[in-house]
């Protein structure tokens, strides 16, 4: 919380942990000072499940910029993916 | 500083406690002292926002290593138990730890120090990152600390984008009130925060007559004492770490 810079949202998904597979609910996203990866500042991803606690959490540190590249590969894949349907979605979510 | 002699005793105790938190809460706390029955300045340490975790158990003995009764209150407590970076998760996707909870959890460790038949009535606050902030905000908003130490502590010049309902008022805009001596440590690379806002930080203290020293290293950036992470910077580490020690047998005194 040194720069307070955090975005939440609701997901619908799974992860896996060494534990296995569990629902996700929720994805915390912060730009902060990381603990581990080798960088000033970083994109900390916190993938959780509420109701599970803090033993589902699955915890990403990027450097600004491969998060920027993990932004444009899962839109990437949405395009191919979904298409056209992707325009409409994209506009649903703002 | 020059604490060693080869013919000398030397002793001390670490271990978890229960102390008073804000608002008749009870809290854990890490707790290092020297052995011996003193008198002992003390020092309150608030832990930063990666959680309360080694690194400042590791800090909290190096303070009684020097001669200090020194506490490292579990601001997270609130929060619940886990391994300490899983906490400072929940922490950061909640929004931080508010600053009347802060507030109150310090000044209850500061009066847990006072109490000890060790102490010398001298008591000094640490902190680093996010707790470099709220050592700042605590030594304003409070009174009965005689030294305080701000390494690095981003966010005490904030917009109004920034102010939360957990974070209602800019630490900077009580500095009037700062209530006791201001020592501050930072990097000329650090973002958070920038050299600007530390100069902003240094013209508001200067505004109202406040006893600081502030240093602004180069070649370093956010969390520079860190021998753990990549911004670790030996030199100024060291230096910094002498002005720290310095600074607090100035204001506290140093054990008999």
């Amino acid at each position: 919380m040194c720069t307070g810079i955090v975005e939440n949202t609701r997901v619908a998904g799974s992860g896996k942990t060494p534990h296995g597979w569990f629902p996700l609910d929720q994805v915390s996203v912060s730009y902060d000072h990381p603990d581990h990866a080798q960088a000033e500042r970083a994109v900390i991803i916190d993938f959780l499940n509420e109701s599970i606690g803090l033993e589902s959490r699955i915890a990403l540190e990027l450097t600004p910029e491969s998060a920027k590249n993990l932004v444009h590969a899962i839109l990437a894949s949405l395009s191919r993916g979904e298409g056209e349907g992707l325009g409409a979605r994209k506009e649903s979510l703002q | 500083m020059h604490m060693y002699r080869t013919d000398m005793y030397e002793g001390m105790i670490a271990e978890t406690v229960m102390v008073p938190g804000h608002n008749g809460t009870v809290i854990n706390a890490y707790f290092a002292r020297p052995l011996g029955s003193g008198p002992f300045p003390g020092v309150v340490l608030i832990h930063h926002a990666p959680g309360w975790d080694e690194w400042y158990r590791e800090t909290t003995r190096k303070f009684a290593h020097h001669g200090y009764l020194a506490i490292s209150p579990n601001i997270y407590y609130q929060f619940g138990h886990g391994a300490p970076e899983d906490i400072a998760a929940k922490v950061r996707a909640a929004g931080g730890v508010s600053d009347d909870d802060v507030v109150g959890d310090i000044t209850e460790s500061l009066g847990y120090l006072k109490s000890l038949p060790q102490s010398n009535g001298k008591t000094g606050l640490f902190g680093t990152c996010s707790a470099g902030r709220q050592t700042f905000l605590v030594a304003c908003r409070t009174k009965g600390f005689d030294g305080a130490v701000d390494c690095w502590g981003g966010r005490v010049v904030m917009s109004q984008q920034e102010l939360t309902p957990k974070y209602p008022v800019a630490p900077i805009e009580y500095t009037k009130d700062l209530s006791c001596p201001l020592l501050g440590l930072f990097g000329e690379e650090d973002q958070f925060p920038t050299p600007q806002q530390v100069a902003q930080h240094e013209q508001e203290l200067k505004k109202y007559g406040k006893t600081y020293e502030f240093h602004m290293y180069p070649k370093a950036g956010h969390g520079f004492f860190y021998y753990d992470r990549s911004g670790y910077r030996q030199e100024q580490a060291v230096d910094g770490w002498n002005k720290v020690f310095t600074f607090f047998e100035k204001y506290l005194g140093t054990a008999d």
